[in-house]
Formats: structure tokens, C-alpha cells, sequence
């Protein structure tokens, strides 16, 4: 068999952005051999995308802040479907994973008195959102990974990993590929710690990379591991919209954080017009009232109401353009020059500024840029304990984008970079401290092992199949138009046809070429997982028959207070994908008190 | 909608070609649409590495007419419209497959850099600095690791000095950690030894092509320049070495 290649770590970790970094980094400071596998090159995946900042309640610039604020905030934001004892841990623990990131070498922007500065965001009620400009998460990765790096941390980059396996019930081992070979390379592991990102790929408008095919949530359920709360896909609500070739491509919330407005055609400053009644007492009711913020006095003064969770946004920006009140080229106006002078916005907002210039031809010094919603994260996963990490498959973890839980029904801004290093951290500590307690290395039956390759190789050998980029063509047409930011059973129903007719197209495809770096074959790969993953988006938003962050059904355009206390859950029984309704937890009375009437 | 043709190398590092392909070009697209136009119509094994699309990620740098450049934030409209664009792979790392390079070298430059290490703590929630005195790491730090200063540089480029000279992405690394207002390593001998600053002529031509328009050689190169001249160069400070040696 074709399988030389075999390494044996005590915890494997299957993904290099800020989870996987920080998973690493826990693992080894807890003695454990580590190894880190990566699809990309090191420093390239997501994370270095993220750009406002990250959120916790270090309290510098609003001494009111601290962690009940926070885990208040995040539970309204989730519209109630959030796990309270994730949203609690995160809270809680954001501030020391953040301050050690400066210890590390990390350089967030400062305030007067020398401590770390705090941005506004949506959803969050006080300024929050440590950050570097508007390039928070290239400095967060950057600052992990050279820490991981000379922590020891074993890595293995541009390797993808494409099937897990269990002995006796517990995790055993990871089979993946060398991107630059094709050859194949077996990692065998006590623990592995998940931490490979989101869905984004099988969006038409989308700000995710090719990276984002939902491999771990499709691995981990072939395991035995549930997705949780799958229907809850984040349309972020500000996207580039032109040209074309750049559409989805992220336009920070930090645009509107440091005062950006948001217009329609007719000129009017249309978000007044779409305050929940959830945000009511917190927003701004008079455009007054909001300048009077933007300008500075945050204590007098309601936050104005672009600073709406992205669900609402979101939504807001698609019913204007259906009014027929969008831009020429379908979507919002989204001004920082009315609000700011160039020197500021250069200052704070620099890589918008050269994106915009470069890609656009606009300056957003003096111009509006054009935005509209674009796919940008997936609250939902594989479901994990909170306090661990741990997935239902026994040494089996999962922290960031691809473990569901902490954000519920809609995640707010900043909130992904806090989680990134909150749960990467208690993942890879739990990884390390279960794989002690295990005897050795678990034996993988080695014609299993064979039979896996074969299928992976099997598009070689054939001839006039489809291209693998024509079915992903496809996928993108069917989510996007089916599967998209407004919903109804009738198309959803018939995009879990489609999605399956094009899973069996898939295993006809074929393949020209050899195995070393061949983008073809490695999206016939990858697109294994997302085709999974995409039906089980699918079938969880048929199943929720309501309304509720960022899953909205025509056919339901309500919240229904029965659902709030169920999350739906994709499992396998018996070869077959299954929904079942998973009770959400509820909190203790202290915390239900704080989420429902504040501090 | 026009057609433009292109000629993008197939091959590895023994051998390869320029390829002709024509591509449908839309308003506003930028090379690497036309590559992924390419992977979807004519070759689905044409290989590239991205990720971002949005010159955030610095992922994929190949040479545009012979100039290193970040495809997804070239446009195609940039050049004259009966001009063919030729993309090839960065010139000074040997080649994997079509555009993608073997990087590894970089990766272990980066290694040996001494790492960073920050005085204690001011207050026990951390240190205090001032915005202006983070700014000037905070340029070194918005390195993407491109690697497009590393190949135009003529001391990777034409002599191929990977294990004697560490690069300018890799001073600007090391600058980012030395100018980080709390670090107290000393990376001096590092830069003269290992990392081989003296190599480095000045010619400015990283700064020329650093997409993140770091100016890499006068505010990281020429500074680290100077530590090493001040530590080793200066004939009173060697003379006072030399007595104290005996």
C-alpha cells in the first residue's frame, strides 16, 4: 500500500488559524507531543482575514464593562439558543487569553494611559474589541504561530487531512495527503483537537477561502459526532458588492464601529426604521442622538442603530434593495467620509481604504462604498462539551468556527476571535490531559487504511466525468438561491435533492493530471465534506420552522417561543442523516435574571 | 465581457512552458480570476495557492510581465488591452508545480530568529506603551509573508544566498520584534551571523514591491544595519573588545 509516511503524536491538531494555534500551544505547555496539520501554509488560514478586533471585557475604556455585560450581550445576541455555560467561560476568560497574546509579542492599538485601546461593536454594549487597526487577526496569528513554533509544536503544512478513525471507540488516527506530493501520510494520536473553520465554500457571495469546506464537521459526524444548530449561517451584513469579481469580499464591521453610516438611494439613513424591539432601549432613535455617540459622549447617548446585531443589518440592507431603495449595483451605501476626515480614516481603517482603492477604484475618503450582505461564518457545528471541548466520540475535540454552541442563533462581532483563543485553549489542554491517561497508540486496521485511499484515488482511473469545479459551480447556485439569507420549504426541500443528486454526480467525477498539487482533485476531495455538510444546513433550516438571528423563513416570519427551547441536531443513524431536537440548557436564575433585565 | 490572452508556465522545476489560454475578462477582474477561469475551463490541475482574495492572506504572489506581484490584487485592467499577460512562478524558489513554489526555506529562516522576549510586567495587568511608539513595529508587523521582497532581491534571486541570508521579509520580522517597545532580546549577532544583513546592498527593491507598501528598507534594514556596525564596526568599541579579550 502507498502509506510510508506515518507520525504518532500524543495530540493531533487539524487546523492552523487561532483555535488550532492556540490548541497547540495548550497542548504542549501541558507536556504533550503536538502536531499541527494545516491545508494551507502557516499563517494563511482565516484568522488573518478577521479584521475589527477581538471582544473582551478588559474594562479599559468603559470601566463599567465586565463579564456579565459580555455574556448578556452574547446571549441576546443568540437570540437564546447560545449554550449559557460556553457563553459563560467565554466571558469570563476572554481577558486573560487576550492579555497574554501582548506577552507573546502581540501589539494592540493603546489609549492615552498606555493600556489597550477598545472598539465599538454591534450587539456590544460597551466599547469592547481589542484590535490593530483593521487587521486584528493577521496580529493574533502571527503572534500564535511564532509562539508555536519555537514552543516545539510540529508542523505539517499544506497536508490535508481527509478521514478520521476510531478504535474501540476512541479517536485513533487522522489519514491525510501532501498538497505539494500527492502522497499519502497517516498521523496517528491519542487526542485530536478539530479546529478546521467553517462552510463558507458553497456560497456564491461569500468573504470565506477555498479553505472553508467544512472538513471537520463532516469528519467528525462519519465518527459518530452530532452537528448542532446547523440553519444558523451568518450573512455578515457588509460585503464588497462590485465589482463582481471581488463580490463577498469583507468590508469590516469596524466601518461602522468607528462611525460609518449606512444609506439607501433615496439618501436616508434607513436603519432607524428596523430597531428591534429587543434593542429598543439600547439604540439611538434620533440620527441627533447617533452623531452625538459618534462623536464621543458614549455615556449620554444611545449607540446609533448600524451598530444592530448582523442579523438585523443584514435583513435591513435586503429589504431595502427590495423596496427597489439599493444601490446601482444591489445593495447599500456605507459611509465613512460623511462621519470622518481622511486622515482618520486611513489611520483606523487602512486596509479598507487600500481594498477599497485597489479593487474598486473608490476612495472611501471622499466616496460611499457599495455593501451588501455576504456568507461570512456558521454558528452552528460539532456539538461539544462545554468546559472540555470534547465532541461526543471520545477523544474527539473541537474549538472555533467548527464547535457550535457559544453563539447560538446569531454570533456578534469580535465574539469569533475571543472564542478562537478561549476554546482553543481549554480543547488543547483537555486533548492533552485525556491523551496521558491513555496506555499507547491505538492500532488502525491497515485494510481499512487501503480501502480509504482507494476511494480517494478512484476519479484517476476514469475517463469524461464531470470536473469537480463544475459541481462546485453548481453547490453555490443551489445555496445561494435556495439556501440563502431568507428561506421557505419549498426550495430547501428541493435543494436537499439537489444537493444529493449532485453528491452522486460527484462520485462520478473524474480527474486528469497526477497527484501532485492538482487543485482538481483536491476540491474533488474537499467537496466530499462541504456536499455533507450543505445538506445537513439543509435539512436543519427546513426543520426550524420559525424565524429566529440568522435563520429567517418567509413561511415563518415569527420566533416561536416553544422552538427557543430546542437546538436541532444532525446525527447519523444507520447510514442515515437525522434530525433530532436537542433541549437547549437552561441557566441558573442568577444568569436567566441578568440575561432578561441587565447587571 | 473581452477576451484576453494569457500564457501562464506549466511545469515543475526540470522542465515547463508558457501556456497559452484565452479568458472571457469581466469588469473589475484581477489575475487570479483569470487563473481560476482557467482551473474551471481548460485545466483543472493548473496550480496556484490563494486564500483570502482580498491581499490579506499574501498567498499568491507569482511574477505578472516578470514583476512579483499578489495576483488577486492585480488587475487585468492594468494592462493595455492587446498585451498578452504572462504569469510565471516567483523566480527565486524552486518551482512545485506550475505557479506554486517551494517556500520552505522562508519558514525556516523565520525559525531562527530569537524569539521575542518581553521586559516584566508593568502593572499586573500588563504594560503600558504609547500608540506612537507601537506604530513603528505595527508597520514591520503588517507583513503578510508574501514573499515578493524575498524574490526580487537579488541575493536570493540571482545567487540563490537561502541558507546565508535569512531576507527582507525576515528583517522586517526581526525588526517587528526589536522595535516592540517591551523587547529586551538582542538580536545583533543574529543578524550578522545567521541572518547575514551584510548581504544586503540597499538597492530598495523590497520596498518597491511590498504590496503592505512597508518601506522595509529604510525603517527595518537599515536600522538593524546599523546595531551590527555599531556592535562590530566601530573601531573604539573594537578596540575596547580587543583589551578586554586579553
Amino acid at each position: 500500500m502507498d502509506l510510508r509516511e506515518r507520525h504518532e503524536h500524543d495530540v493531533l491538531v487539524i487546523g492552523a488559524g487561532g483555535a488550532g494555534l492556540r490548541a497547540a500551544i495548550a497542548a504542549k505547555e501541558a507536556g504533550a507531543s503536538v502536531g499541527l496539520v494545516c491545508k494551507s501554509l502557516l499563517g494563511k488560514a482565516h484568522t488573518v482575514m478577521a479584521e475589527g478586533g477581538v471582544a473582551s471585557a478588559l474594562g479599559n475604556v468603559r470601566p463599567e464593562d465586565n463579564w456579565k455585560v459580555h455574556f448578556r450581550d452574547t446571549m441576546r445576541g443568540g437570540k437564546g439558543l447560545n449554550d449559557w455555560r460556553m457563553a459563560r467561560i467565554h466571558a469570563q476568560e476572554a481577558p486573560d487569553r487576550v492579555r497574554e497574546l501582548e506577552a507573546w509579542g502581540a501589539l494592540f492599538d493603546r489609549m492615552e494611559d498606555g493600556r489597550m485601546n477598545q472598539r465599538p461593536f454591534g450587539g456590544h454594549t460597551y466599547a469592547r474589541l481589542a484590535h490593530v487597526g483593521d487587521r486584528t487577526g493577521l496580529e493574533m496569528i502571527r503572534t500564535l504561530q511564532d509562539h508555536a513554533v519555537h514552543e516545539g509544536v510540529d508542523v505539517f503544512m499544506e497536508c490535508t487531512v481527509f478521514r478520521l478513525f476510531t478504535v474501540d471507540g476512541r479517536i485513533a488516527g487522522a489519514l491525510a495527503y501532501w498538497r505539494p506530493t500527492g502522497e499519502f501520510v497517516l498521523f496517528r494520536a491519542k487526542s485530536i483537537v478539530l479546529a478546521t473553520g467553517g462552510i463558507g465554500k458553497g456560497w456564491k457571495v461569500t468573504s470565506n477561502s477555498w479553505e472553508y469546506t467544512g472538513d471537520g464537521m463532516a469528519m467528525a459526524y462519519d465518527v459518530g459526532a452530532e452537528l448542532l444548530g446547523m440553519e444558523f449561517v451568518q450573512f455578515h451584513p457588509t460585503g464588497m458588492v462590485w465589482p463582481p469579481s471581488v463580490a463577498g469580499t469583507l468590508v469590516t464591521e469596524g466601518v461602522r464601529g468607528e462611525g460609518g453610516i449606512l444609506t439607501n438611494s433615496e439618501g436616508e439613513r434607513f436603519m432607524f426604521r428596523y430597531i428591534p424591539d429587543l434593542y429598543k432601549e439600547d439604540t439611538a432613535d434620533t440620527e441627533d442622538e447617533a452623531d452625538r455617540w459618534a462623536a464621543g459622549d458614549r455615556v449620554n447617548n444611545r449607540r446609533p442603530p448600524e451598530l444592530l446585531t448582523r442579523d438585523v443589518v443584514a435583513k435591513a440592507i435586503v429589504a431595502e434593495v427590495e423596496a427597489g431603495r439599493g444601490t446601482p449595483h444591489g445593495g447599500a451605501y456605507l459611509d465613512i467620509a460623511a462621519k470622518r476626515d481622511p486622515e482618520y480614516i486611513k489611520a483606523k481603517l487602512p486596509s479598507m481604504y487600500h481594498q477599497f482603492k485597489e479593487l474598486a477604484g473608490v476612495d472611501i475618503t471622499v466616496d460611499a462604498m457599495e455593501v451588501g450582505p455576504t456568507l461570512h461564518y456558521v454558528m452552528g457545528g460539532v456539538k461539544v462539551e462545554p468546559e472540555t471541548a470534547e465532541t461526543a466520540v471520545p477523544g474527539l475535540y473541537a474549538a472555533g468556527e467548527v464547535a457550535a454552541g457559544l453563539h447560538g442563533a446569531n454570533r456578534l462581532g469580535g465574539n469569533s476571535l475571543s472564542d478562537l483563543v478561549v476554546f482553543g485553549q481549554r480543547s488543547g489542554a483537555a486533548a492533552a490531559e485525556s491523551a496521558a491517561a491513555e496506555e499507547g497508540y491505538r492500532e488502525i486496521q491497515e485494510d481499512l487504511l487501503e480501502k480509504t485511499i482507494e476511494e480517494v484515488i478512484a476519479p484517476f482511473g476514469r475517463q469524461g466525468g464531470h470536473n469537480p469545479f463544475e459541481i462546485q459551480e453548481e453547490l453555490k447556485n443551489v445555496l445561494g438561491a435556495k439556501v440563502g439569507i431568507v428561506r421557505t420549504a419549498d426550495p430547501l426541500q428541493e435543494a436537499i435533492g439537489d444537493i444529493r443528486a449532485l453528491r452522486n454526480a460527484l462520485k462520478a467525477c473524474s480527474i486528469d493530471g497526477g497527484r501532485a498539487y492538482n487543485p482538481g482533485w483536491n476540491t474533488w476531495i474537499d467537496l466530499r465534506s462541504l456536499l455533507q455538510v450543505a445538506e445537513a444546513v439543509a435539512m436543519s433550516a427546513l426543520d426550524r420552522q420559525e424565524s429566529r438571528g440568522a435563520h429567517t423563513r418567509l413561511d415563518f416570519p415569527d420566533s416561536d417561543p416553544e422552538l427557543v427551547k430546542h437546538n436541532t441536531v444532525v446525527r447519523d443513524e444507520g447510514g442515515r442523516m437525522t434530525i433530532v431536537m436537542d433541549p437547549v440548557p437552561s441557566p441558573p436564575e442568577e444568569l436567566r435574571t441578568l440575561i432578561d433585565e441587565g447587571v | 465581457m473581452a477576451e484576453r490572452t494569457f500564457e501562464v508556465y506549466r511545469g515543475d522545476d526540470h522542465s515547463g512552458e508558457l501556456e497559452p489560454y484565452t479568458v472571457d475578462v469581466d469588469e473589475g477582474m484581477v489575475v487570479l480570476d483569470a487563473i481560476h477561469q482557467i482551473q474551471r475551463t481548460d485545466a483543472p490541475d493548473l496550480a496556484v495557492r490563494w486564500n483570502c482574495k482580498a491581499g490579506k492572506c499574501g498567498s499568491c504572489g507569482a511574477e505578472v510581465n516578470g514583476r512579483p506581484k499578489l495576483t488577486c490584487m492585480t488587475r487585468i485592467s492594468d494592462y493595455p488591452e492587446d498585451e498578452t499577460i504572462t504569469v510565471t512562478p516567483m523566480k527565486a524558489f524552486p518551482v512545485i508545480r506550475d505557479l506554486v513554489t517551494d517556500v520552505s526555506q522562508n519558514y525556516r529562516n523565520n525559525e531562527a530568529i530569537p524569539r521575542f522576549n518581553p521586559r516584566p510586567k508593568d502593572a499586573e495587568d500588563g504594560w503600558r506603551m504609547q500608540q506612537y511608539e507601537v506604530e513603528k513595529a505595527q508597520e514591520m508587523r503588517k507583513c503578510i509573508e508574501c514573499f515578493l521582497c524575498q524574490d526580487v532581491c537579488h541575493v536570493l534571486r540571482s545567487h540563490s544566498k537561502h541558507e546565508e541570508f535569512i531576507g527582507p521579509t525576515y528583517f522586517v520580522r526581526t525588526a517587528g520584534y526589536s522595535m516592540n517597545p517591551i523587547d529586551v532580546e538582542d538580536r545583533t549577532e543574529f543578524l550578522k551571523e545567521r541572518g547575514g544583513i551584510g548581504y544586503c546592498n540597499i538597492t530598495k527593491c523590497c520596498t518597491e514591491v511590498c504590496p503592505e507598501h512597508i518601506t522595509i528598507t529604510d525603517n527595518s534594514i537599515i536600522p538593524l544595519k546599523e546595531r551590527v556596525v555599531d556592535r562590530y564596526y566601530d573601531p573604539i568599541k573594537s578596540l575596547v573588545r580587543l583589551i578586554r579579550r586579553k
